[in-house]
């Protein structure tokens, strides 16, 4: 990928804003959807989408394409509006979101060109992804995989026997992200199951653990451009967002995981993002 | 047919030795297992081919979460360790990663059954048929003997659907009589003719159907004996035809008599073709543990169990 400049990172600022946007109308529109998780990991998925993965939208299947999977399945309003926008479907589609015999279900599904698994029950994306890794390795491919995991996935048991095998099979061409928003359905995530100390629970898995401002578009995208992908080991993002981040009112509130705004809210939330939007247009 | 009892080689070790030759000639070929190389015998597949093997430890849900990755990517992918775990600890890998994702991966579920006899109920796999045939897009198939087991192997490699394959643990005496048996996934194979019962057997039954069946003809009792090798997608037709010819079914499961083979035969006939039915396999209790053919003894799934139920069915 080439190195962003200012330009650049203003410009996928901006994308991430128009995401935004589109998840709170696929939201509002079907009254349903996961929210708060979705609005945490927009600046991430943008970035991938948008500056780092190999892919081409005209063409899903593309031969050593990068791939992604969405293990929190349930962030999926997050996926369809990046995919969307990124041209791997019309976005009209994105109007039948959860309708009768929709192809855009509540969870990802293969259906949607770009999905790469059937998700939903959660601590199962890892371990596919060590499959994918595994697989570039025995066939000298360079793509990378990319696995989104929510911090609340964080207690599956699943996840760690996974994380056994990456660090086993040396595989630095997978990274995992963890949306470290701190909430999850039923509240803080350290008041359901403790998930601290995460940093030396997956180092002492063997992986490479980075800690970042996951909804800082700078600090992401010079994340991915300096990983090393030839150190033998597994990479973890511990990505820190905000529950909700982009909007005000359902910032690091619990209710928002998947709450449906009133219309009021919604026009609220709107105005906030295009205020956003204005300024990042003004600094382009 | 031959039905002499003198196979001494186990389903498993046909399979993993069929599927090393034909990985020996393409490199897409991949074995996944846990810590089970010894039980499924990959021994050879892990010494010959380290480059094509996988190996995750104690870890199902893992396992099956790879071999989905491993598919997804284009490699010809058998993940394989004893069926009792497969279908139990990591059946949401299997609905999710490996079914609905329709990843066309090939759960080789070793020791099926009560094939673990007295190692007891935590080993015995009774329920895989009836939990699997409610995923979409699962394929499952038994075989009943070394040439069936071969042939399936070859029809596996690039056979683009998820599938199920349970074999037994110990050798087993061969139905056929040499690898140039008839096999297709999907189509069940008439063994025995006959207008009086019908017999399905699946998987090792299928050689105590037999045997039950010769020795009823020479009885006079006209039996049909059918192997149903494959529990999905189900032969409806050979159903079908042997209710309307015979008017009797007995089904032979090493399995719960719920929704198994019997409850799948029951499914279609009770619709089109209404005829009386015995449903012998395991009853709803934990199973006894001892050897597993005192365990098809003490259930009636043996040869003569399934001789004297039809005896009884046809008085």
């Amino acid at each position: 990928m080439l190195k962003a400049n200012k330009q650049i990172i203003s410009a996928l600022q901006l994308k991430a804003e128009e995401i935004r946007k589109i998840v709170l109308d696929i939201v509002f529109s079907s009254k349903s959807g996961h929210i708060g998780g979705s609005l945490s990991s927009v600046d991430v998925e943008t970035a991938l989408y948008f500056h780092v993965m190999n892919i081409d939208p005209k063409n899903p299947q593309l031969e050593g394409r990068d791939r992604f999977i969405l293990s929190k399945g349930h962030s999926v309003e997050a996926l369809y509006a990046v995919l969307s926008t990124a041209g791997f479907f019309d976005k009209e589609l994105l109007k039948t979101y959860g309708q009768f015999n929709s192809k855009l279900a509540g969870h990802p599904t293969k259906k949607i060109p770009g999905v790469e698994l059937n998700s939903g029950a959660l601590g199962h994306g890892l371990s596919v992804g060590v499959g994918l890794a595994i697989a570039a390795k025995m066939d000298e491919k360079a793509y990378q995989t990319y696995v989104l995991m929510g911090d609340g996935e964080q207690g599956e048991g699943s996840i760690y026997e996974a994380a056994m095998s990456g660090s086993h099979y040396k595989l630095d061409n997978l990274v995992a992200i963890i949306d470290r928003n701190k909430l999850q359905i039923s509240g803080k995530t350290e008041d359901v199951m403790s998930l601290e100390p995460m940093r030396e629970r997956w180092e002492a898995f063997g992986w490479e653990v980075i800690d970042i401002d996951g909804n800082n578009m700078q600090e992401i995208v010079e994340t991915f451009e300096n990983m090393d992908h030839h150190n033998a080991k597994p990479k973890l993002l511990i990505s820190h967002t905000i529950k909700g981040c982009g909007v005000a009112y359902m910032e690091k509130v619990a209710k928002w995981h998947h709450g449906v705004p009133t219309e009021e809210q919604y026009n609220e939330a709107i105005a906030e993002i295009d205020e956003r939007i204005k300024n990042l247009k003004s600094q382009l | 047919m031959s039905t002499e009892n003198k196979n001494t080689i186990p389903c498993r070790k046909m399979f993993t030795d069929t599927l090393v030759e034909l990985a020996k000639k393409d490199k897409n070929i991949v074995a996944v297992t846990t810590d089970a190389r010894g039980s499924v015998t990959l021994d050879s597949f892990a010494n010959e081919l380290p480059d094509q093997f996988v190996e995750l430890g104690i870890a199902e849900q893992n396992a099956v979460g790879v071999a989905a990755g491993l598919a997804s990517a284009g490699k010809k992918t058998f993940v394989c360790g004893p069926a009792c775990f497969y279908v139990a600890r990591s059946l949401e890998q299997v609905k999710v990663d490996v079914a609905y994702s329709a990843n066309p991966v090939k759960i080789l579920g070793v020791s099926g059954g009560v094939s673990y006899g007295a190692l007891g109920f935590s080993h015995h796999s009774l329920h895989d048929i009836a939990v699997l045939r409610t995923f979409p897009g699962m394929h499952i198939v038994l075989p009943c003997d070394i040439y069936q087991t071969q042939k399936l192997v070859e029809e596996l490699i690039d056979y683009p659907h998820p599938v199920y394959i349970r074999v037994g643990r110990n050798a087993v005496p061969n139905v056929y009589e040499n690898v140039n048996c008839e096999y297709k996934i999907g189509k069940a194979n008439l063994l025995l003719d006959g207008d009086d019962l019908t017999i399905i057997g699946t998987g090792e039954t299928v050689y105590h159907c037999l045997e039950a069946g010769k020795r009823l003809h020479a009885q006079g009792i006209k039996a049909r004996v059918i192997d149903m090798h494959t529990l999905k997608p189900f032969d409806k037709e050979i159903v079908e035809k042997a209710a309307r010819e015979t008017g009797k079914i007995i089904t032979v499961e090493e399995h719960s008599t719920f929704g198994g083979l019997g409850g799948a035969v029951a499914e279609i006939v009770s619709q089109s073709c209404p005829v009386s039915m015995r449903i012998l396999g395991i009853p709803d209790e934990n199973s006894i543990h001892a050897t597993p053919l005192q365990i098809f003894k003490h259930y009636g799934i043996d040869a003569d169990g399934i001789f004297d139920t039809a005896i009884s069915f046809c008085k």
